[in-house]
């Protein structure tokens, strides 16, 4: 476990990847011909091409013919009159108010599930990080949520826990004296975010839990033999050591949750400030049928997770060079 | 907690104080275990909550208070396949299984080329895999949907495996590539020098080292997979139906319904929950590694 941990730890990875630079180097210059270090870079072409073709075809073919297609005047109940229609779509994305509302939804729902999953997340990891009676047990439980299918955790979340009559969440609450709520009808998006803090905890956790292994123990005891207590120590080395981990969970998560669906489509259908980007143009361009202009709130829907995600690479770039394949 | 024991005074004193110390230690070590227990049980109790539903008459289901001891039974469960589950397990177990083959077959030799042969620029296709993973799927579902219309490739398991193919690709490399940048270079390098072709070098050399690799970024794979519903719910209708859009018709407007929506979910969920309690460690070790390298 240890040996892993220290393995996940970008730092130490380096040393796993640097020697390669001088054997490349080595490699060329004891190797006589250059047609021979060509002929590796064409292997190596053809290793790589099958994935990126098929990446390209399956992911960026069809995102061109959406952009095409928001330029397009076509509803699919009047294929016949069909033409070009300039921005008018996006200005119609534009001028109606669901768009903005649901980038409204999108950040509320994606902010407060990321936000909740990391805290949980952390404090789920440090619990799991001590060594207890059957841990190993508890472990096992904690990353279920994050197996469970989501379609089927949205409807027994729905049905089973948050129904206003008989769900559980309801019957725990008047054991302590608060009346039952409507969380389905009253508190759509809630159900939706609650689901998913469910769902992402323990994703955040296991990428948390390795960096709380990646920690040195002798750092973290000597900061015992210097005094320090448990909460000094916490703060004092293990947040800052796990900054990283942090980052890279809260932008992995973002990114997943950015494109939430299925509670959605399951849970609330778009109701009650629940209405995400994804469910909204699912819903222009499958039950109103209006090519164009659904073509044009996915492009927008990318632009802005265009947005979000150059901030996400960068900071995935900062890690990338810190594991030091830049260097070469 | 001041326990007299017989014995020279100095002795008793330093007991004294060391005691409550050790005390209060074992006690704070049994609380922290106590809640922590409370909490992984709070947080699995939905899933726990179902499966015992599941098990449930009808009518003890869907009652107040909740029935805690029913009365155990299996018919729930049988009236799920005699609403015909089975073929849509089929469709899932293909489309998911499937796919992951040919995601691995594309993404070793592709990790491979990133991470051990001399490629000039290994960042720029590793950065362009992973932005596909920042598009919203459903940006790009219409064109898809429009070219399987006209093609007839709707409602088709062939073309939901082959989409998946393109939804798993960028996460398989990067798991791969992090996987093959642990091997060392010493046995590359000597199996190169004792005449290695590429074949040996891959399959004979390489692969046995990295299987718990493979295994780990296959078993994301099919998980994603299995438990894909935007794609299967727009795509396929009654043929080629997987899982995950079916669980829904359980839920009935008129009746009861919530022993046989938690035995169909039960269903549906064990295959993925079995298999990644198994192979915890790798689902740990692909979602940690992927996840930083």
């Amino acid at each position: 476990m240890t040996a892993r941990a220290a393995a996940a730890v970008p730092g130490t990875a380096t040393r796993g990847t640097t020697p390669r630079a001088p054997a490349a180097a080595a490699r060329a210059t004891t190797r006589p011909a250059s047609s021979r270090r060509r002929q590796d870079l064409l292997v190596s072409r053809a290793l790589l091409w099958p994935a990126l073709v098929v990446a390209v075809v399956l992911t960026q073919v069809p995102m061109l013919a959406t952009v095409y297609y928001s330029f397009q005047e076509w509803n699919l109940l009047r294929p016949g009159q069909r033409g070009f229609a300039g921005f008018g779509n996006y200005a119609k994305v534009l001028s109606d108010g669901s768009f903005l509302s649901s980038l409204g939804s999108t950040v509320l729902v994606t902010g407060s599930a990321v936000v909740g999953a990391t805290l949980l997340g952390l404090l789920f990891a440090v619990l799991l990080d001590r060594k207890f009676a059957g841990r190993s047990v508890a472990r096992t439980l904690m990353i279920t949520p994050f197996l469970v299918m989501p379609a089927a955790a949205a409807l027994i979340w729905k049905w089973s826990i948050l129904d206003v009559t008989y769900g559980m969440a309801n019957w725990f609450l008047s054991l302590v004296g608060i009346g039952p709520v409507a969380w389905n009808t009253e508190l759509p998006a809630l159900t939706v975010i609650a689901v998913l803090i469910w769902q992402y905890t323990p994703f955040a956790m296991l990428i948390l839990l390795a960096g709380l292994q990646s920690q040195s123990r002798e750092v973290l005891e000597a900061a015992g033999v210097d005094g320090a207590g448990p909460w000094r120590t916490f703060t004092a080395i293990t947040l800052p050591h796990l900054r990283q981990y942090v980052e890279i969970t809260v932008l992995l998560a973002t990114i997943l949750l950015l494109q939430v669906f299925d509670p959605v489509a399951i849970m609330t259908k778009g109701t009650g400030g629940s209405k995400t980007l994804s469910y909204l143009l699912y819903e222009r361009a499958f039950v109103g049928l209006e090519v164009g202009e659904a073509a044009a709130y996915g492009v927008m829907t990318v632009i802005v997770t265009i947005l979000v995600a150059t901030v996400a690479l960068r900071t995935l770039f900062k890690v990338f060079s810190a594991e030091g394949l830049m260097n070469r | 907690m001041t326990s007299i024991l017989p014995g020279p005074v100095t002795t008793r004193a330093r007991q004294a104080a060391r005691r409550p110390r050790a005390v209060t230690r074992r006690t704070r070590d049994l609380l922290l275990t106590t809640v922590t227990w409370l909490a992984v049980l709070a947080f699995f109790f939905p899933v726990l909550w179902m499966v015992l539903t599941a098990f449930k008459p009808e009518n003890q289901a869907a009652t107040l208070p909740p029935t805690f001891w029913p009365d155990v039974t299996l018919d729930r469960f049988a009236a799920v396949f005699e609403r015909g589950m089975t073929p849509y397990l089929i469709n899932s177990a293909s489309a998911s299984i499937g796919s992951t083959l040919l995601v691995l077959a594309l993404a070793i030799p592709a990790a491979y080329a990133l991470s051990i042969r001399p490629v000039r620029n290994v960042r720029d296709p590793l950065f362009f895999l992973i932005s596909t993973k920042f598009m919203p799927v459903a940006a790009s579902i219409i064109p898809v949907y429009l070219l399987l219309q006209s093609v007839g490739g709707l409602d088709n398991v062939t073309w939901l495996t082959i989409l998946y193919v393109g939804v798993n690709l960028p996460i398989a490399v990067w798991m791969m590539r992090s996987f093959l940048a642990e091997v060392p270079r010493e046995i590359i390098e000597a199996a190169q020098m004792d005449g290695a072709g590429l074949r040996t070098e891959i399959f004979r050399v390489v692969l046995p080292i990295v299987l718990p690799g493979v295994a780990a970024a296959g078993l994301i794979c099919f998980i994603f997979a299995w438990n894909e519903f935007f794609l299967a719910n727009l795509l396929t209708s009654q043929i080629a139906r997987t899982t995950p859009p079916v669980l829904g018709s359980f839920v009935d407007g008129r009746g009861q319904f919530l022993s046989i929506l938690s035995a169909a979910s039960t269903v549906a969920i064990i295959p993925v929950v079995i298999a990644g309690w198994v192979a915890q460690k790798q689902l740990v070790r692909g979602l940690a590694m992927g996840a930083i390298k």
